[in-house]
C-alpha cells in the first residue's frame, strides 16, 4: 500500500512536472521551418536533403521535447530573397514557427535573418557561406554552423599561394556569397604575397560560362578561382575544360559540395583541392549516419545536410536543457553546451553564433583512385577550427 | 444603385478581412491588384500591351526603399517620391514607345525595361541579387506605427482604393472615352482631330506612375525591394493576372491578381510547389482558349444574359 502511494505520488509529480514543462513551450509545440532551394541551382546541396536531415534529427531526438511535439514544415525559397523573407514572415506571424533551419543562398539568408532577428526567433544556418551573419550582419539569434567563406579561403587559397601560385583570377557568383568569398580570398592572397589580376562576375544560375572563361584565359593568371557553388561550379569547370583552360592554368574550386563533385568529370576535376566541413567517408561515425541518410535521400550527404542534422540536434538538446523554447534562453544554452557528434569535432559555438570546428582540406580523387561513384574526396589534412575561422569581432560578442 | 451597393459590400469585406486572413498576404494581394489595374489601363482601355511594366514596379520599390533607409522621410513621402520617379521614367519610356503599335510597342517596352533591369542589377545601391534588405516601415505621418501588420494593411487598403478610384475616374472621364475611341478605331480618332500619340503618352504615364505606387507600397509591406520586381517575369505575370481576371473590365485585374497571388501563396508551400508554373501555364491556356474575356468578363456576360 505504502509502495502504491509512493508510486502514485511519483507519477503525479512526474505528470505535474511534464505539464509544467509543456507550459514553457509556447503554443504547446516546437515548430522548425526548413527554408531551402527545392528545385534550383543549390537543390542538391541543401534542398529536399536538408528537410530529410532535419526530420531525421527530430526523429532521432524522439519526436518530442519537454513533452511537446516537434513539427517540421518546409518551403522553397526559389533562391529569391523576397520569396524567402515572405515565407519566414508568414511562418513566424501566422504559423508559430520557433526556429528556421536549412538556409542556403546567402542572399535569402540575409533577408530571412533580418526578419527572424526582428521577431527574436532563431536562425539555424547550415549551408550559407557568407561570413556576414557573424560579422557585419551579426545577431544574437544567428547560429552559423557548417562552414563559411573565411574557412574556405584559409583552407584552399592559403596553401596554394604558399606553394608559389601568386597570380589569381576569379570567376565569381554575382551576389552576396560570391562577393564575400572573393573579398575574403583576395585578402588571403594579398597577405601571403600573391596578387589578384582580375575578376569576372557571373549571375547566379549562369549556364554558359564561355565568355568568363575567355576573360580568365587572357588574364595571365596562375590560378583561376571559382568563387561560386552548386551547379555553377559544375558548369564553369566544364566550360574551363572545354576551352582548354585546365591545361593552361590551375583551377581552384573554392566551394565544392560532394553532390557537385560527383557530377564533375573525374578526369577534369581529379586532383583539384578544396575545403569542406564534412565528408561522409571520414570514419565509422560519419559512415553510420551517412548510410542512414543515403537510405532515405538516395544520395550521399553534402556538408550542409550533415550540418543541418547536427545543429537541429543541438537546438533540441538546448531546449531540453533550458526547459523552455524561449529564444534567448535557448541561445544561451546552445552557446554553453559543446556540440559533439559525428559532424562537430573539437567544436564550440561562439558567442557570435559561429560554430567553430575542424575543417578538412581534401583532394578530389582521380578516376583510377575511385572504388565507386560515391568515393570522391581524400582528406589531405585536418584544419583545426581556430585556424580555419576568423576570430570573433568584439561588437558581435552576444554573451 | 445596384453597382454602388456591390462596391460597398466589397469595401466592407476588405475592411473586415484582416481579422480572418493573414494581413501581410492581403496587403500583398492589394499591391498586385493595384499593379494589375495600372497595367489594365493600358491593355484594356488603350489596347496597347506593355511588356515592361515591371520596370515601373521596381523603380517605385527601389526609390522608396532607398529613401526609407537613407533619408529619414516618413513613409507617405517616400511612397509619393517613388511614385513620381516611376511616373517620370514612364513618361520617358512612353514618349519613346507610343509611336509604335502592337508587337513593336511590346518589344520596345520590353527592351527598355531590360535596360532598367541591368542597371539595377549592377548599381550598388540596389544590392544586386541580394536586394535591398531590411527597409524600415517607419511611422505614417510620423505618428502611426506601420510595423503593426493591421495598421500596414489599412494603409495599403487606402492606397489601393485611391489607385482604384483614379483608374475608375480616368476610364469614365472624357479622356477615358477618347482612349477607348483610340482602342476601337485609331484612324477615326485621328481624323476627328485628336492627337492620338499624346493621349497614349498621358495614359502610359498614369499607368506607370500607378505601377510605381504599387511597387513602393509593396516594398514597405515586405521591407524588401529585389530584382524579382524588375525582372521580365513580373511583366509577364501582370499580363497573366489581367487576362485571367478579364481585360478591359474595371474589377477584372483585381480578381485576376487575387487568383494568381492566392495560388502562388498556397501552392508554393505544399506538395504542388514544384508544379506551380505548370499549373499557372495550364490556367493561362484554358483562359485563352475557353473564356477569353476572363473571369469577370464571363460573369458579366452571364449577368447580362439572365438579368440585363
Amino acid at each position: 500500500m505504502k509502495m502504491m502511494k509512493k508510486t502514485l505520488l511519483a507519477a503525479s509529480v512526474a505528470a505535474f512536472a511534464s505539464t509544467a514543462a509543456m507550459a514553457n513551450v509556447t503554443d504547446g509545440k516546437v515548430k522548425i521551418g526548413v527554408l531551402a532551394d527545392m528545385g534550383g541551382t543549390y537543390a542538391d546541396v541543401c534542398g529536399p536533403g536538408c528537410v530529410t536531415a532535419i526530420e531525421m534529427a527530430v526523429e532521432d531526438f524522439g519526436g518530442t521535447v519537454l513533452g511537446a511535439p516537434i513539427e517540421v514544415v518546409s518551403a522553397d525559397d526559389q533562391l529569391k530573397p523576397d520569396v524567402g523573407s515572405a515565407i519566414v514572415r508568414k511562418w513566424i506571424e501566422d504559423e508559430q514557427v520557433d526556429a528556421v533551419g536549412g538556409l542556403v543562398s546567402s542572399a535569402v539568408t540575409g533577408a530571412a535573418t533580418k526578419v527572424l532577428t526582428d521577431a527574436k526567433k532563431i536562425a539555424l544556418i547550415s549551408t550559407s557561406a557568407s561570413n556576414a551573419f557573424t560579422t557585419k550582419a551579426c545577431s544574437p539569434y544567428n547560429v552559423h554552423w557548417t562552414y563559411n567563406v573565411v574557412a574556405l579561403a584559409n583552407g584552399t587559397v592559403k596553401p596554394m599561394v604558399e606553394a608559389g601560385k601568386k597570380k589569381w583570377f576569379f570567376i565569381t557568383a554575382d551576389y552576396a556569397f560570391g562577393h564575400a568569398l572573393e573579398g575574403v580570398a583576395s585578402k588571403v592572397i594579398n597577405e601571403n604575397g600573391g596578387e589578384v589580376v582580375g575578376a569576372a562576375r557571373a549571375p547566379l544560375g549562369t549556364t554558359d560560362f564561355s565568355s568568363y572563361i575567355l576573360q580568365a584565359q587572357s588574364s595571365g593568371a596562375d590560378v583561376v578561382a571559382l568563387a561560386n557553388a552548386g551547379n555553377d561550379t559544375v558548369n564553369s569547370l566544364k566550360a574551363a575544360s572545354e576551352f582548354g583552360l585546365t591545361q593552361m592554368m590551375d583551377v581552384a574550386g573554392l566551394l565544392v559540395f560532394t553532390p557537385n563533385a560527383q557530377a564533375m568529370d573525374p578526369n577534369v576535376a581529379g586532383g583539384m583541392r578544396t575545403t569542406t566541413g564534412f565528408y561522409w567517408d571520414l570514419d565509422d561515425q560519419t559512415r553510420e549516419w551517412s548510410k542512414r541518410f543515403m537510405e532515405r535521400h538516395g544520395a550521399i550527404p553534402a556538408m550542409g545536410h550533415a550540418g543541418a542534422y547536427s545543429m537541429t540536434m543541438h537546438y533540441l538538446k538546448a531546449i531540453e536543457a533550458a526547459g523552455t523554447d524561449e529564444s534567448d534562453a535557448v541561445m544561451k544554452k546552445m552557446k554553453e553546451m559543446k556540440p559533439d557528434d559525428f559532424f562537430a569535432r573539437n567544436a564550440t559555438l561562439r558567442a557570435d553564433g559561429r560554430m567553430v570546428h575542424d575543417m578538412y582540406y581534401v583532394e578530389i580523387k582521380k578516376p583510377e583512385e575511385r572504388r565507386d561513384s560515391n568515393d570522391i574526396f581524400k582528406v589531405v589534412s585536418v584544419i583545426p577550427g581556430d585556424q580555419a575561422f576568423a576570430p570573433m569581432l568584439p561588437e558581435c560578442d552576444f554573451k | 444603385m445596384k453597382i454602388n451597393k456591390f462596391y460597398l459590400a466589397l469595401l466592407l469585406l476588405a475592411l473586415v478581412a484582416p481579422f480572418f486572413l493573414y494581413p501581410v498576404f492581403l496587403a500583398k494581394l492589394l499591391c498586385f491588384a493595384l499593379f494589375a489595374c495600372a497595367f489594365n489601363l493600358m491593355l484594356g482601355y488603350v489596347g496597347l500591351l506593355s511588356f515592361g511594366h515591371a520596370a515601373f514596379l521596381g523603380t517605385g520599390g527601389y526609390v522608396t526603399g532607398w529613401l526609407m533607409m537613407n533619408s529619414g522621410l516618413t513613409p507617405e513621402l517616400a511612397i509619393l517620391l517613388g511614385t513620381v520617379a516611376a511616373g517620370l521614367l514612364g513618361a520617358i519610356f512612353g514618349k519613346l514607345s507610343v509611336k509604335r503599335e502592337g508587337i513593336y510597342f511590346a518589344m520596345v517596352t520590353l527592351a527598355l525595361s531590360q535596360l532598367v533591369f541591368f542597371i539595377y542589377l549592377q548599381a550598388p545601391f540596389t544590392g544586386g541579387e541580394d536586394g535591398m534588405q531590411g527597409v524600415p516601415r517607419g511611422n505614417l505621418f510620423g505618428v502611426i506605427d506601420l510595423s503593426d501588420n493591421i495598421n500596414m494593411y489599412y494603409f495599403v487598403l487606402a492606397i489601393f482604393l485611391f489607385g482604384f478610384w483614379l483608374v475608375h475616374r480616368t476610364i469614365h472621364s472624357p479622356f477615358g472615352q477618347i482612349l477607348k475611341g483610340i482602342r476601337e478605331n485609331e484612324a477615326r480618332a485621328t481624323s476627328l482631330g485628336y492627337n492620338v500619340n499624346d493621349y497614349k503618352w498621358v495614359a502610359f504615364t498614369i499607368s506607370s506612375a500607378l505601377a510605381g505606387l504599387a511597387g513602393s507600397t509593396k516594398t514597405l509591406v515586405f521591407q524588401l525591394a529585389s530584382l524579382t520586381d524588375v525582372h521580365w517575369h513580373m511583366s509577364g505575370e501582370v499580363v497573366l493576372m489581367t487576362l485571367v481576371g478579364g481585360v478591359g473590365t474595371i474589377l477584372g485585374p483585381v480578381v485576376g491578381a487575387g487568383v494568381i497571388v492566392t495560388m502562388q501563396n498556397y501552392l508554393s508551400g505544399g506538395e504542388l510547389g514544384n508544379y506551380l508554373h505548370i499549373i499557372m501555364g495550364f490556367i493561362f491556356v484554358v483562359c485563352v482558349l475557353a473564356f477569353r474575356s476572363g473571369i469577370v468578363g464571363e460573369l458579366q456576360k452571364v449577368w447580362k444574359r439572365n438579368f440585363g
